[in-house]
């Protein structure tokens, strides 16, 4: 019933995934989608986990891709709240003119 | 039944691409969620339920309803728009594409070179999940625990309205 999807390829898309968030980061200036692109990466990561454990036939995989998503969500959450914090305090989310800020 | 895959590994892959160039924040959230749903499909393809079910409750479910709040919050303009429209010429990009590019030859090079096929894919139940995580792996549950409490505190203080200056 299973496929049996050769392992390579669940790697080459977890790498496709991954350089495409990374471009995301290296390209846009919106601290919005430099996040959302950084959650792109994550998932990515756990892609690959998930992969490996299925591979092998263990479990460890799905544990990882588990502690992935808890990190995930909690740096997700003081992400936006410091996103929150920056539009409040300076006005914009252009990462290029945050950077100019002294002190 | 291995065609499912390539058509969900490349609907996930032109939907993230689409996430990354999008100007409105909302479409690109919404192309990010379509890109989760895929990933949840290869990880049930891969044998992985539980792990399909965790993706599409807690990532496409939580924590872009997450991104949607403050998107809401923020309410960005038209000039963010123009903004990153400047950002998004060739010119800006075509560079760290090439090094990406090349990086992305290397990596198929390296995996090429030690090729190892799945003979049948074995699913890993829930069950099975369960009892390794809180076996060998109940020191991670506990830290993830207080990471999520350290993230609750952490976006709570941050995100409070601020307290009026004293003069």
């Amino acid at each position: 019933m299973l496929a049996s999807i050769p392992t390579e390829h669940g790697l080459y898309l977890a790498a496709a995934l991954f350089i495409l968030g990374l471009i995301g980061v290296l390209v846009r200036r919106n601290l919005i989608f430099m996040l959302l692109s950084l959650e792109i990466m994550l998932n990515a990561t756990g892609l690959a986990f998930i992969v490996a454990g299925a591979r092998w036939g263990e479990a460890e995989g799905q544990i990882m891709f588990m502690l992935i998503l808890t990190l995930a969500a909690a740096e997700a959450a003081v992400a936006l709240a410091l996103i929150l914090l920056v539009y409040r305090r300076f006005g914009t989310l252009d990462a290029d003119r945050l950077s100019r800020m002294r002190g | 039944m291995e065609i499912t895959f390539y058509i969900a590994a490349i609907i996930a892959v032109v939907s993230t691409a689409m996430v990354i160039t999008r100007l409105n924040a909302i479409h690109a959230l919404l192309y990010l969620i379509v890109s989760l749903l895929a990933v949840a499909l290869i990880f049930f393809l891969l044998g992985a339920p539980f792990a399909a079910a965790l993706e599409v409750i807690i990532y496409a479910g939580a924590i872009m309803v997450l991104f949607v709040f403050v998107m809401m919050m923020l309410n960005l303009g038209e000039e963010a728009v123009a903004q990153e429209n400047r950002w998004l010429t060739p010119s800006m990009w075509i560079g760290p594409g090439i090094l990406s590019f090349v990086l992305l030859i290397e990596l198929v090079y390296l995996l090429v070179a030690e090729s190892s096929a799945l003979s049948s894919t074995k699913m890993i139940p829930p069950q099975q999940v369960g009892i390794t995580l809180f076996g060998p792996y109940l020191l991670a549950v506990e830290l993830a625990a207080m990471l999520l409490l350290a993230g609750l505190v952490g976006a709570y203080h941050l995100g409070r309205e601020e307290p009026e200056e004293e003069s």
